[in-house]
């Protein structure tokens, strides 16, 4: 019989979103007993490799308005307008609560908070803590949440179903990976807090945890995802591991140079104009691309790149300002970028898509929230301009806490019994999935298929041939996973149980990612046709849902709020 | 990227349903120069034994997932190269922690540990947003900044000879992360943890080791903050006594 643990509001992941919902809650209901359930300890979530900043208007010569009209601007007019404004009016006051908490947020000599430049972004407006910001606001929040005994931590519990009755969410299924048991975790109101999905790509800035598993839980409860065809490829990580150089290198005036030592984005037009290095993400990455493709890039054992100088920046603002990004590139290249320049080449770093919600993180599924990388709240659009997302993870992680708070208070609790019994089938297919010996195929190898048909369909230029072959092997990848051989049979901490249901939830996001994909016929921010080169604001000024259906995703359609920017054309 | 040679690495596997003492496990593998030990071990995970557990997600040195016992020496293994090891490395959890399975510890003590320090900003009137960013210039954020860089990797635990000794003891990163607040201009906490410093098991059991400095990969100096804390919670507990209320105004 599996153990059932009762509280009021259950929060799925322990990142920037998780933890500022569940500081939101418990501060908007002196009552309200928050269950924060992670598969890892709250301070290895992902948002703790973030490096370049958070956004929030901060200096005179700045406005509400001109963050919004950047904000969708890079969206490529597909950000919902609403969900702009009362994003850029809460982000100053978001990010004044994260330095009240302790966030060690980098100052003028005045003692005001600094602010630096970021892509797309008119004016310096990204508040930042050197290029450490993710960490320190990880960890700023996290021993901040500290504080509340009402918030009670399940460390390294997978959860692996959302439990409805009654037509709501009334909790989760959650694996002990310590223990191997599942047990069911009751709420009234459950947030999904889990990131992105990177991992469903090669090559990406993601960590090992980044598999997608909230879009997956509320995809397979009959929640939609969201405009998942638009993955951002961040212009610079590192070839080989990709692990992420920040946009702050460029942010403090790093230039990118190929083969011929050419500043390209200044001596050739790729719709950037004077913003050059500074031009948002999707636009720099097929920058690069097309130097590469047209033989401009430096050749490498990791495929070919392009240079990122921050020579001329000198020796104290890199050491000062960008401490991490010289960490990195000394340990995983060999590089010191006082002396050398740094390789690069774009990396798969965040899916603007997700589970869709409304503007107070409410998905279509009563009593079911979502905020951060898992959600589309609809604030990135086509494309999110750097910065913007740890800030998007306090905005609404605060708000959908708050929301679900109230709806935990006035919602009634399901039936245990009808609960538990999903809980007891939900043991019973772990049960039989951990250590399978039937079937013939490895995991490590259709994880390997998956990425390299999403890499080879899903890139950063797209066509209608390529996108059907990868859309026909995701589906027979799926069809294969289910005779996936496992070979560990314990159950105290087996991984390889965990990657096996991690890899179910990856293959359901990349089946959405490539459907939603294939039907786009236009170009608009990270989603790049070579087959339809043009924005179509007829045919699709739209957001795509992918909903699931036992016989395949079955895709729809959503309208775009406007309403205070009308849309034109995307030119720098 | 070339495959440059073989290497064996020796792991300590353990399973509590199955085993009722740690083994090791040899694993001779091909291995590329650039990589980390970290690498070397996903390598043996998906290719060549599925069952071996570990822990690690980043892999860019900043989550702290992935601390073991690396030839005998705390390291964390994604930012450690496999090439400065001979052919045989030998891989273990990291030392002075229960394990859980194969490299993987329980460390729910020091998450204990580290909210028994109240690792939070304490003021006696707490600020709402609209009052704005509270200003601190870079010199007051150059007080606490490196204490603040704590990855909770574990390191310093796994290096320290009094945690070796005595399981209690409150611990490098703990001690760091609770003298970091005490130390921030916007706090107004340092009496309380003070107070908690000078307690069993804190503070005062330092025995001046400094192992967890050399071994933290960030450069915190656990050691420093241990040393800067014992010399506030004594002229703390000193000013307590000529002036009823610490001195503070």
């Amino acid at each position: 019989m599996v153990e059932v643990l009762r509280h009021d509001l259950v929060i799925v992941g322990g990142g920037g979103a998780g933890l500022r919902a569940a500081i939101a809650a418990v501060e908007a209901d002196p009552k309200l007993s928050v269950a924060l359930v992670s598969k890892v300890y709250p301070m290895r979530s992902h948002t703790v490799s973030a490096e370049g900043g958070a956004a929030a208007v901060a200096r005179p010569d700045d406005s509400l308005e001109m963050h919004g009209f950047d904000t969708v601007k890079g969206s490529d007019f597909l950000g919902d307008q609403d969900v702009i404004r009362y994003f850029v009016e809460e982000a100053p006051k978001e990010l004044t609560l994260l330095e009240h908490w302790g966030c060690p947020w980098s100052r003028n000599d005045d003692g005001t908070v600094a602010t630096r430049a970021f892509g797309g972004m008119t004016t310096k407006r990204t508040w930042y803590a050197a290029d450490k910001v993710g960490f320190h606001m990880l960890h700023s929040l996290f021993q901040h949440s500290l504080r509340f005994d009402r918030i009670v931590r399940y460390d390294e519990q997978f959860v692996t179903k959302l439990l409805t009755d009654g037509g709501a969410v009334r909790g989760v299924a959650a694996l002990d990976v310590r223990e191997g048991v599942v047990r069911v975790i009751l709420g009234r109101a459950v947030i999904l807090a889990t990131g992105g999905a990177g991992k469903i790509f090669p090559f990406t800035t993601n960590g090992n945890i980044k598999t997608g598993d909230g879009m997956a839980l509320a995809y397979r409860a009959g929640v939609p995802l969201k405009d998942m065809e638009f993955v951002q490829y961040h212009p610079t990580g590192l070839p080989g591991t990709g692990i992420l150089i920040t946009e702050a290198t460029r942010g403090e005036g790093g230039h990118l140079i190929n083969k011929d030592g050419e500043r390209f984005l200044v001596t050739r037009d790729y719709g950037v104009g004077a913003k050059a290095e500074l031009g948002p993400r999707d636009m720099i990455s097929r920058a690069i691309v097309q130097e590469i493709e047209a033989g401009r890039g430096f050749a490498g054992s990791y495929g070919e790149y392009v240079h990122l100088d921050l020579r001329h920046l000198g020796a104290e603002v890199i050491e000062k300002r960008l401490p991490m990004v010289r960490e990195l590139t000394m340990t995983y290249v060999g590089v010191d970028p006082i002396l050398t320049p740094i390789p690069v080449r774009p990396v798969v770093h965040y899916m603007m898509g997700g589970v869709d919600t409304d503007i107070d993180g409410a998905t279509s599924l009563p009593g079911l929230y979502a905020a951060g990388e898992t959600a589309c709240v609809s604030l990135n659009g086509a494309n999110r301009l750097g910065s913007n997302s740890l800030t998007e993870c306090l905005v609404f992680g605060a708000r959908a806490g708050r929301h679900a708070a109230r709806v935990a208070h006035g919602s009634s609790a399901g039936s245990e019994a009808v609960l538990r019994r999903q809980g007891e089938d939900e043991q019973a297919r772990i049960d039989a999935v951990r250590g399978k010996q039937r079937g013939g195929e490895k995991l490590s190898r259709i994880r390997a298929e998956m990425n390299g048909a999403m890499e080879r369909g899903c890139g950063v230029y797209r066509e209608a041939a390529s996108m059907r072959t990868t859309c026909d092997e995701i589906a027979q990848i799926k069809g294969r996973f289910a005779d996936v051989a496992l070979e560990d049979a314990s159950k105290v901490f087996n991984t390889e149980l965990i990657a096996a249901l991690e890899l179910g939830n990856m293959l359901d996001v990349a089946e959405a990612v490539a459907r939603c994909a294939q039907v786009r016929d236009e170009s608009r921010g990270a989603h790049t046709r070579k087959d339809f080169t043009k924005r179509d604001d007829q045919r699709f000024l739209h957001h795509s849902l992918c909903s699931f259906d036992p016989a395949g995703p079955k895709l729809g359609r959503k309208p775009v709020t406007l309403g205070h920017w009308t849309p034109e054309e995307r030119k720098y | 990227m070339s495959t440059a040679a073989k290497k064996t690495l020796v792991v300590t596997r353990f399973d509590p349903d199955r085993d009722s003492a740690p083994r090791t496990q040899s694993y001779q593998i091909p291995v590329q120069d650039d990589w980390m030990v970290l690498d070397a071990l996903n390598y043996i995970k998906d290719e060549v034994d599925g069952t071996l557990s570990h822990r690690w997600s980043c892999r860019m040195a900043v989550c702290g997932s992935c601390g073991m016992m690396v030839n005998g020496e705390p390291r964390l293994t994604c930012k450690d190269p496999l090439r400065q090891y001979g052919e045989t490395v030998v891989v273990a959890p990291l030392a002075n922690f229960p394990v859980v399975r194969d490299l993987v510890i329980e460390m729910d003590g020091f998450l204990d540990k580290l909210k028994s320090v109240k690792p939070w900003i304490v003021r006696a009137k707490e600020l709402a947003a609209e009052a704005g960013p509270v200003r601190q210039s870079p010199e007051q954020l150059d007080e606490f900044k490196q204490f603040s860089m704590c990855i909770n990797c574990m390191l310093c635990y796994a290096a320290c000879p009094v945690v070796a000794n005595e399981p209690d003891f409150l611990g490098p990163a703990a001690i760091a992360l609770g003298h970091r607040y005490n130390v921030d201009s916007r706090d107004e906490g340092a009496r309380e943890r003070n107070q908690i410093f000078r307690g069993e098991g804190t503070v005062f059991s330092c025995s001046y080791a400094n192992e967890c400095s050399e071994v933290c990969p960030k450069h915190v100096d656990p050691a420093a903050a241990v040393n800067q804390a014992k010399f506030n919670a004594v002229i703390d507990w000193a000013t307590g006594l000529v002036l009823p209320r610490g001195g503070r105004q």
